[in-house]
């Protein structure tokens, strides 16, 4: 068999994927297998394919991805650990015509950022709340988080979450459905091709209603934390879901079109 | 055309915000401060300017409401009293760090703790020395009268964009809640998006083709940069003690004796200037206008001048520090105030400078 050089191979007519334009050259400071990267790459997608790179303004969260400015290609504003729903509810009203989105995770979204989120959910701002759920502070080496599963370890549950004195998982995402200003509320994960594309198909759909007004969306996904959770990138994935998805079923939850 | 009218503190400056062009505020309410979103509210400046008016759900919120539309060079505000203040200090951080113009005015309540809804300066060290965390400042205006409420909305927009630094208006409830004659600056239009654009090239604007991507952070996880950008920082506040500092020197010119007082002190200190000159004694009064950038070499020089300098102030001696740091050792340095929301009388502060400074 003739050998085929690498130009042979990267011909145009070969090109099966390409990494959008707006994730920048900067190597991706996440640890390899971790959800956030995944999720960067489908936001920047559907911000590409909607064409609303230059009117677009992300809020980027205290946690692991505090850095996601370094990585999305577009004007960002980085926020205090859990007041991202505050920023872009002021950018958003002061802004109607832009398209506005946090990036959160569990710790800065559904602990220190509770009434942010609440509340920015029940005013119903028209902006899009992304939510990586990994059930653990993945920044700040592995604490519990207030998503942590009960009997789940962390640094600072070493033996385990006791609801009894730890109290129990908060389901942000159930909670937020029910308010008034949420429109479309849903949990998606990015642990496999299917997911990926339903999970892209959540986030546009989310992006689609800010264009239309019609109210707050808020797209959950549930991510693994290898480094946190002290697993190769494999076993975290078989761990989520065989724990994380039975307690954060997977779905829409909120869906008002 | 200016207009007059007689007008509360709060209401002259929330007035006042709308005329000078501000794009948002946001806000908690707390006395004595509450009539500013009041105000704002029942003027729909929605209507009257395309003005952005919410009530948040927290001083904190509030606070990083104003982080994000100052960083999309948006001329945005907030308002509280000092346990709101005490709330807002990450923000007001943040915001320093990042080096977004923004408006903060702190109408002072007695403290600490829940205090009381009454009149105090108590938070001069807060506002001046820091407040949150990290080597930062804020401009720091202080108004003694209804009019300069509404002068220094203007003023601190301007100051706040020529710097890029969050400008603190640090009035108290006495001011906030007095009337008195105001006179009002036409209104001045807002910026359009393409004056954003053009003034503030660094706002997060959405990134267009033809530049880079704009990003507002006060986070560099490498160290020798965080030096750097705190060195840019440092060399920012020395323009502003260079060019910034405001007082108002009364009847200093032959003083004998000098008060400091800045806001409601500065007023009754000035009737007590008066009653000590009619019985023949030369009393100067110098009322600093920015508590930062301090006015250290003015006070210094009269140091030189007078026998001895009294600091009235409604704390238990705050201000006073930056006094004794600006006169050294060379005239005796008093304080006299009251606390927890009572404002002293002219005569107890002539009974003051005759006891301890003159007399003293
Ligand atoms: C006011 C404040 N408190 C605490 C911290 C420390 N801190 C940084 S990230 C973080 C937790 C982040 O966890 P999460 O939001 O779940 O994000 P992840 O890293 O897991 O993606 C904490 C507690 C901080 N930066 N600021
Ligand atoms: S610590 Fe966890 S959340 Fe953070 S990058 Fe690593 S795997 Fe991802
Ligand atoms: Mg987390």
């Amino acid at each position: 068999m003739a050998e085929i050089t690498k130009e042979e191979i990267r011909q145009p007519e070969n090109l099966v994927y390409k990494k959008t334009d707006l994730l920048t050259d900067k190597a991706l400071s996440y640890c390899p297998g971790c959800g956030h990267g995944t999720t960067h790459r489908i936001v920047m997608e559907v911000l590409e394919e909607m064409d609303i790179q230059d009117k677009t303004i992300g809020i980027a969260p205290v946690g692991c991805s505090v850095l996601a400015y370094e990585f999305m290609n577009i004007d960002m504003q980085q926020a205090a650990h859990g007041r991202a729903p505050a920023l872009a509810t002021a950018v958003k009203r002061l802004f109607p015509e832009k398209f506005v989105f946090t990036y959160q995770g569990d710790g800065d979204l559904a602990a220190i950022g509770t009434a942010e989120t609440i509340h920015a959910c029940n005013r119903g701002e028209n902006i899009v709340i992304i939510f990586i759920n990994n059930g653990i502070y993945g920044m700040t080496g592995g604490q519990m988080a207030p998503t942590t599963l009960p009997g789940m370890k962390s640094s600072t549950s070493p033996y385990g979450r006791d609801i009894k004195t730890m109290g129990n998982p908060l389901k942000m995402t159930e909670l937020v459905a029910q308010l008034p200003g949420t429109i479309y509320v849903t949990r998606q994960a990015v642990h496999t091709p299917g997911h990926v594309r339903k999970t892209k198909k959540a986030i546009r759909k989310a992006f689609e209603n800010q264009k239309l007004n019609k109210g707050l969306s808020f797209v959950e996904v549930v991510s693994n934390c290898n480094s946190g959770w002290k697993m190769t990138p494999r076993q975290s994935n078989e761990w989520m879901v065989e724990n994380m998805f039975p307690f954060y079923p997977l779905g829409d939850i909120k869906v008002n079109d | 055309m200016k207009e007059l009218r007689l007008m509360k503190g709060n209401e002259a400056f929330a007035e006042a915000v709308i005329r000078s062009g501000a794009d948002g505020y946001f806000g908690y309410p707390i006395t004595p401060q509450s009539e500013v979103m009041e105000y704002l509210m029942a003027e729909k400046p929605q209507e009257r300017t395309g003005m952005v008016v919410l009530q948040a759900e927290s001083e904190v919120a509030a606070i990083n409401m104003v982080y994000g539309g100052a960083a999309c060079g948006k001329r945005v505000l907030t308002s509280s009293s000092s346990p709101g203040i005490s709330l807002k200090q990450e923000g007001i951080s943040y915001i320093a760090g990042a080096e977004l113009p923004c408006l903060i005015l702190n109408v002072v309540r007695g403290g600490p703790g829940l205090g009381t809804i009454q009149p105090s300066q108590s938070d001069y060290f807060q506002s001046t020395k820091g407040g949150g965390h990290g080597d930062y400042k804020l401009l720091v205006l202080a108004p003694s009268s209804v009019q300069e409420m509404a002068d220094f909305a203007k003023l601190g927009f301007d100051l706040a964009f020529k710097y890029r630094n969050p400008v603190l208006i640090l009035s108290d409830g006495a001011i906030g809640q007095m009337m008195e004659k105001v006179e009002l600056d036409e209104q001045r239009p807002r910026f359009t998006e393409d004056e954003i654009i053009k003034n503030t090239p660094w706002a997060t604007t959405g990134k267009t083709k033809n530049r880079e991507r704009n990003i507002i952070t006060s986070l560099d996880l490498d160290s020798s940069k965080q030096e750097l950008h705190n060195r840019v920082l440092q060399a920012k506040y020395r323009e502003m003690e260079k060019h910034e500092t405001r007082y108002e020197a009364i009847s200093c010119d032959d003083a004998e004796y000098l008060i400091v007082a800045y806001g409601t002190s500065a007023r009754l200190s000035q009737k007590a200037v008066d009653m000590l000159r009619a019985e023949g004694h030369k009393v100067g009064l110098l009322r600093p206008i920015t508590l930062y950038p301090f006015p250290t070499e003015i006070i210094a020089k009269l140091a030189d001048q007078v026998k001895g300098i009294l600091t009235v102030e409604m704390s238990a001696g705050q201000m006073i520090e930056d006094v004794r740091l600006a006169v050294g050792c060379r005239v005796k340095v008093e304080h006299f105030g009251r606390m927890g929301g009572i404002i002293p009388s002219p005569t107890e502060v002539v009974e003051a400078l005759k006891n301890q400074i003159i007399g003293g």
